[in-house]
């Protein structure tokens, strides 16, 4: 278990290495001079010539990829031209929007997804089977976006019970604050929780024709604590390992999802450096987010292996 | 294609109506687009500042936008955009998919470093690798194909890599490369025709995530330019109006969610039908 | 203990059912083991499952017939319905210990399932009963196997561990689905030896279901033997093997390999057992059957009683005292 997670650990190094060697290059991959790229068309010539020099850009590139990397491992990703602030200090202020935006997002998928395609599989082929896979399916198959305007037009707009936009901070605010998310969380758990509604009812119906299924009800236990104990468990092992993916998914909607409800998380911070070609921000956001998704993804890993006993001895 | 052949693509249809349903939609679809300029009832472009936002009445089925444009043929035209980005997307998951995947199956050496390096823009969600190409290509169609096309070359790499591996550990492969036959002809004899259906599986599932990015990004102002029917760049516009006109939002969005539905409905009864040695590498999503 | 009258499971509409099972009939006395016997697809795991309240949904499923477990009506009814019902005390070993086991629970808590439900213990007591069983069947150090998982252990000790768990079920009536098909032959030896000596100490009836033979000839009390969804041929087990009256088990006794001893090749029966549905009229055997005259391909055979407890399903059975 160890050395299996000790590999794998190593494994994501590699691909975060490579990754960053691919998010370095996006600045010189943008054209024009990545000095103009880093500080905009409005630098003062002595603004130029300190960056070029604090960056090395003189050096040869891969001196130049070294510095960026050292300076990223500490912390520094440099500086937003439009906040002329540094761009970890730009994302951490849209950071408490955007984690507890996902983390309701995540409460709902599972919340939603795990029961209800739990009731599918047991249906297995009935109406109500039927009904709630076309449901999931028509919500996997909707803009984002789309179902957010919705709600915004239905619950904001029309009944006015909850707000469209924005989001002051629950530090100032207190924790009523979080009614601005739930609109925005069940726009992105949409999707997502379809994805997983699917997903869980899929493998409940492989597990439930395993053997061991069979051996369960020869005992003599009734139908829905075999369902619970044993197909409902082994069937979870598949879900569990597909939460990486979800995330990913959820942070492209996110971009979105916080655009349309204006929200001042790292989201729609990377829309609004788009159109303000703060490049540096762009450049600091998806670093942070691959390295995020990255190490969700060795976590989703390793709890699917410390969960399922088998592959200790592989 | 032979008549035995028609009958194999048309029974997971037969088998289940709503599939079918779907097929016909698509089929809707691609009318639309191919026949817009005589199946609009309007002009697209035309503006009519006295009949702006009109709601849908007998003059004008889907009402009018901020312009007095008739929604209705911006909606038809919009078609064309889908299947342009649609089909855009999946060639271009596939053109590079098939190369890259087939050949590390074949030489694992270099094969299994190449999939690292697919497995390296993995570690990138869709929608931001999307957007970090956009602000190095810049906003326009072909753009938007190329940006979203490579979020689905990874995945359908992997698909095909999987699947080209299974193939070539197959005995008959390994028979007919033990007489001696060179690596070109076993590939085009053996491996391509089996990926045939697989692949049709997971274009159908590409098609319908394309629809959805190209929404996406056409919302935001990176996609499409604003002036060409989309059905993305009428929700971005109809944001505005949502109260005063709520018919923007309704039927662009409905088109946009009957072409992905039909599309999944169909790639879902393609991949219940599919040989079963290949039905598992696409038990997670597309 | 059991007795099975003229069970038929069916798949298919049920406007053109196709028999998978047609009319089986069987009884087992008290701590008497039924030898079943057939070739492969014949309909014994069917059959088995039927009786077990086990058959998988949606598929086939019971079209006529009763099944009574000492005397109590259980033709209907699954496994948990029974124990309500009480009528619970049946249970059923499977062919392949590797996949029949949970693979992401303990043993222990897998055998404690079982306990929970019969005995009505929990906690503690559930996992010292649990630890009895392992004993019963003969696991080395039991207490330490009860938190081990089922792939730390070797096929012979799973099918133990299956065995523990239907003892659990305290059953009456045991039926063993080729339980050492899947096992190598010292380990086959070990788990009969096993089974044979719980039916004495727990005076339990085995239904035991096989295709081999030799395996009848060492456990069988009473063998009936399986043919196309049918029992074409029944009797006590000595009877059977001395004086086979249907082709079939003639058939089958020819082709078993102590009687081929030095043969390049065992002989086998030839041409290929029946698919369901495809023989409608007359023996189902006719196909291969040395012996078939015309009528056979058109009249149902007769049920022949030749003698205590030996029937025959044969319009032209063997002679009887001719040596095999
Ligand atoms: N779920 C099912 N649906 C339809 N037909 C089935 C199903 N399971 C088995 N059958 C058919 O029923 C017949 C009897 O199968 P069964 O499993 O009882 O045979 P068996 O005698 O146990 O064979 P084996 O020795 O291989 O275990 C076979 O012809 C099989 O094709
Ligand atoms: S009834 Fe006829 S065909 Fe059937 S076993 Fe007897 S002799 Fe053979
Ligand atoms: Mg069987």
């Amino acid at each position: 278990m160890w050395s299996y997670a000790l590999k794998r650990a190593g494994a994501t190094l590699v691909t975060l290495w490579a990754a960053s060697v691919i998010i370095f290059a996006f600045i010189h991959l943008i054209p024009g001079d990545p000095i103009y790229v880093l500080l905009g068309d409005t630098a003062t010539p002595d603004q130029i010539d300190r960056l070029r020099h604090e960056l090395g850009l003189d050096e040869p590139i891969v001196v130049q990829y070294l510095q960026w990397a050292g300076h990223a491992l500490r912390g520094d990703l440099g500086q937003s031209i439009f906040f002329q602030a540094p761009v970890t200090r730009v994302i951490a202020d849209g950071a408490e929007t955007s984690i507890l935006l996902a983390t309701m997002t995540m409460v709902w998928v599972v919340l939603i997804g795990v029961p209800i395609g739990t009731i599918a599989a047991v249906r297995h082929g009935t109406w109500l089977d039927q009904g709630l896979s076309g449901v999931a399916m028509f919500f996997a198959s909707v803009p984002t976006f789309w179902v957010g305007l919705y709600l915004i037009l239905i619950f904001a707009a029309t009944l006015g019970w909850l707000p469209s936009s924005g989001y002051p901070s629950i530090f100032e605010g207190g924790s009523g604050n979080l009614r601005y998310l739930l609109l925005p969380s069940l726009t992105l758990a949409a999707p997502n929780a379809a994805l997983i509604l699917r997903l869980t009812r899929a493998s409940m119906l492989d597990v439930s024709r395993e053997d061991y299924v069979r051996t369960a009800r020869a005992k003599g236990i009734r139908p829905w604590q075999v369902v619970r104990r044993h197909i409902l468990r082994n069937a979870l092992l598949t879900v569990v390992s597909a939460f990486g993916f979800t995330f990913a998914a959820l942070m492209s909607e996110a971009v979105v999802t916080e655009t349309v409800f204006a929200l001042p998380g790292i989201g729609r911070l990377v829309v609004q450096s788009i159109l303000r070609r703060d490049y540096p921000v762009i450049q600091g956001i998806i670093l942070v987010i691959v390295v995020l998704y990255l190490f969700i993804n060795l976590i989703v890993d390793l709890a699917y292996r410390f969960l399922d006993p088998r592959v200790e001895l592989q | 294609m032979s008549r035995d052949g028609i009958t194999m693509w048309l029974t997971p249809f037969l088998a289940r109506p709503i599939a079918l349903i779907g097929l016909c939609v698509l089929l809707a679809m691609v009318i639309a687009a191919a026949f817009a300029p005589w199946l609009a009832p309007y002009d697209p472009y035309a503006i009519h500042p006295v009949s702006r936002l009109m709601p849908p009445d007998a003059v004008h089925w889907f009402g009018t936008d901020q312009f007095g444009r008739d929604t209705l043929s911006r909606a038809i035209y919009s078609a064309r955009m889908a299947l342009l980005i649609g089909a855009g997307v999946v060639l271009f998951a596939l053109i590079t998919g098939i190369p890259i995947g087939v050949f590390s199956a074949l030489f694992p050496r270099l094969g299994h470093v190449l999939m690292r390096m697919v497995d390296v823009l993995m570690a990138f969600p869709s929608l931001l690798l999307a957007l970090g190409l956009i602000v190095i290509l810049g906003p326009s169609v072909a753009n938007s194909i190329i940006a979203i096309g490579a979020g689905y070359m990874t995945t359908t790499t992997r698909i095909i890599y999987g699947l080209a591996l299974r193939l070539r550990a197959e005995t008959y492969v390994e028979a007919s490369r033990s007489m001696g036959s060179g690596t070109g002809w076993l590939v085009v004899k053996h491996i391509l025709p089996n990926l045939i259906s697989p692949l049709l599986v997971q274009a159908s599932f590409v098609f319908a995530f394309a629809q959805l990015g190209a929404a996406s990004l056409d919302f935001l102002g990176l996609g499409a330019p604003p002036d060409i029917p989309s059905w993305g760049n009428m929700l971005a516009e109809s944001r505005t109006f949502i109260t005063r006109a709520p018919w923007l939002l309704f039927f662009p969005g409905m088109m946009i969610v009957l072409t992905a539905f039909s599309l999944n409905l169909v790639g879902d009864a393609l991949r219940d039908r599919l040989d079963p040695r290949f039905r598992d590498v696409f038990s997670g999503e597309g | 203990m059991l007795s099975v009258r003229d069970l038929t499971v069916s798949i298919g509409s049920d406007a053109a059912p196709v028999d998978i099972v047609s009319g089986v009939s069987f009884d087992i006395g008290k701590g008497e083991i039924l030898g079943l016997v057939g070739e492969s697809g014949c309909g014994k795991s069917m059959t088995s499952l039927a009786v077990m309240g086990l058959l998988p949904q949606p598929g086939p499923r019971i079209r006529g017939g009763r099944i009574e477990l000492v005397g109590a009506d259980v033709t209907t009814l699954q496994p948990w319905q029974r124990v309500e019902a009480g009528h619970g005390r049946i249970a059923m070993i499977f062919q392949e210990p590797m996949t029949s086991l949970n693979p992401v629970r303990r043993i222990g808590d897998q055998i404690a399932e079982a306990v929970r439900v019969h005995d009505g213990l929990s906690g503690a007591a559930a996992w010292t009963r649990a630890r009895e069983l392992l004993e019963q069947v003969r696991i080395p150090d039991a207490a330490l196997q009860l938190s081990a998982y089922p792939h730390q252990l070797s096929g012979g000790q799973r099918q133990r561990i299956m065995i523990a768990i239907a003892l659990a079920c305290r059953p009456q009536v045991l039926i063993a689905d080729e339980p050492t098909t899947a096992l190598d032959v010292t380990i086959q030896i070990q788990i009969l030896g096993l089974l044979r000596d719980l039916c004495n100490r727990l005076d339990m009836s085995i239904l035991f279901i096989t295709h081999d033979m030799g395996v009848i000839a060492q456990l069988a009390d009473r063998v009936a033997v399986m043919y196309g969804g049918r029992i074409v041929e029944t009797a006590d087990v000595a009877t059977l093997f001395g004086e086979p009256r249907h082709h079939y088990t003639r058939g089958l006794m020819d082709c078993m390999p102590v009687r081929n001893l030095g043969a390049r090749r065992l002989p086998t029966i030839a041409g290929q057992a029946p698919r369901p549905g495809t023989i409608r009229t007359g023996c189902v055997f006719a196909p291969r059957c040395v012996a078939a005259q015309d009528v056979c391909r058109t009249a149902t055979p007769p049920r022949l009683a030749l003698g205590e407890g030996h029937e025959a399903l044969c319009a032209f059975p063997l002679d009887a005292g001719r040596p095999s």
